[in-house]
């Protein structure tokens, strides 16, 4: 069974470096709250008019993961087509009291605290099929917590293109600067995803990268 | 044999830690034994594995570091750096 999934990543990983797709498909990744949500309805909004979902203040509010197909973006007279895969925030715990002081009742907050372990869940499975990865963090949080060093990890052991997106540089106490300390060997691209500040070489990283 | 461990409260440490496949599987296995009331997940300290070196690049032969794992409610990150972990442990 391992071996069976190590000659699959090999074999994709060999597929990569040979075969540039036309279509690519990018999953957003991070932890809760990262604006994984937001940043998606921005890539959409931009190129499609649409949105994703609807995000919210409450973590782990997707808790499914949810793809948009077909999504064209041009850089420099160039298209690529990416499929987006938006991902429910990942996470080592949830307590559903947590969700109690952002005004839910029991039911709802024990509800959302199984749903979000399900999320958690789905979202590792789809590493495994996808092309690349946007990876969100919080540019005003400390960027070195486990959930990061594993996802990072993980992205690097499947050997597919990482970008690190800082996100929320809009606030006064974002440091893209301590993410790019944290993880040296990846690139990062400061954004805030909600006011689109930077969003062009995002696009334009995007396509260098992935395309 | 990690989780069960930690779901009886135990604070477990391994010496050469596990890779990044085995800390997805364990967060994984962990959200299947959320049970909302007395395990609400894990919290694991690590240090992230180094660059590897040229010999471990051509024999693919992984070194793992330091992890401590130990139930949500019992262990909580403080402050973590590339070298420097401080943590609390509730006893």
């Amino acid at each position: 069974m391992g071996l069976m999934l190590n000659l699959r990543k090999k074999l994709r990983f060999i597929l990569r470096l040979f075969l540039r797709k036309d279509k690519v498909r990018i999953g957003i990744y991070g932890p809760p709250n990262a604006g994984k949500t937001t940043l998606a309805n921005r890539i959409l909004r931009d190129w499609t008019g649409d949105i994703m979902g609807i995000p919210s203040e409450i973590p782990h509010e997707t808790r499914r993961a949810r793809l948009r197909e077909g999504v064209k973006i041009q850089v420099d007279k160039k298209t690529l087509t990416i499929d987006i895969l938006d991902t429910p925030g990942l996470a080592t715990k949830i307590d559903f009291h947590d969700f109690l002081k952002y005004g839910l009742s029991e039911e709802e907050a024990k509800r959302r605290a199984k749903e979000a372990t399900e999320g958690v869940i789905e979202a590792i499975k789809w590493l495994d099929d996808l092309d690349g990865i946007l990876l969100v963090m919080d540019a005003t949080e400390d960027p070195y917590t486990q959930v990061n060093v594993t996802i990072v990890g993980n992205i690097e052991a499947r050997k597919l293109p990482l970008l690190i997106v800082a996100n929320k540089i809009d606030l006064p106490n974002a440091s893209p600067a301590r993410i790019r300390a944290a993880f040296p060997q990846h690139q990062v691209v400061p954004v805030s995803a909600l006011k689109g500040i930077n969003i062009d070489s995002l696009y334009r990283a995007i396509a260098e990268k992935f395309g | 044999m990690i989780l069960d461990n930690v779901k009886d409260g135990k604070i477990v440490v391994l010496e050469s830690g596990l890779t990044p496949e085995e800390q997805a599987k364990l967060i994984e296995l962990t959200m299947l034994e959320i049970d909302h009331e007395k395990f609400v997940g894990i919290e694991v300290e690590t240090y992230p594995i180094r660059e590897k070196s040229i010999f471990e690049k051509i024999f693919g032969k992984k070194k793992g570091r330091l992890m401590v794992i130990g139930p949500a409610n019992r262990l909580k990150t403080i402050e973590k750096r590339e070298d420097f972990i401080r943590a609390i442990v509730e006893i």
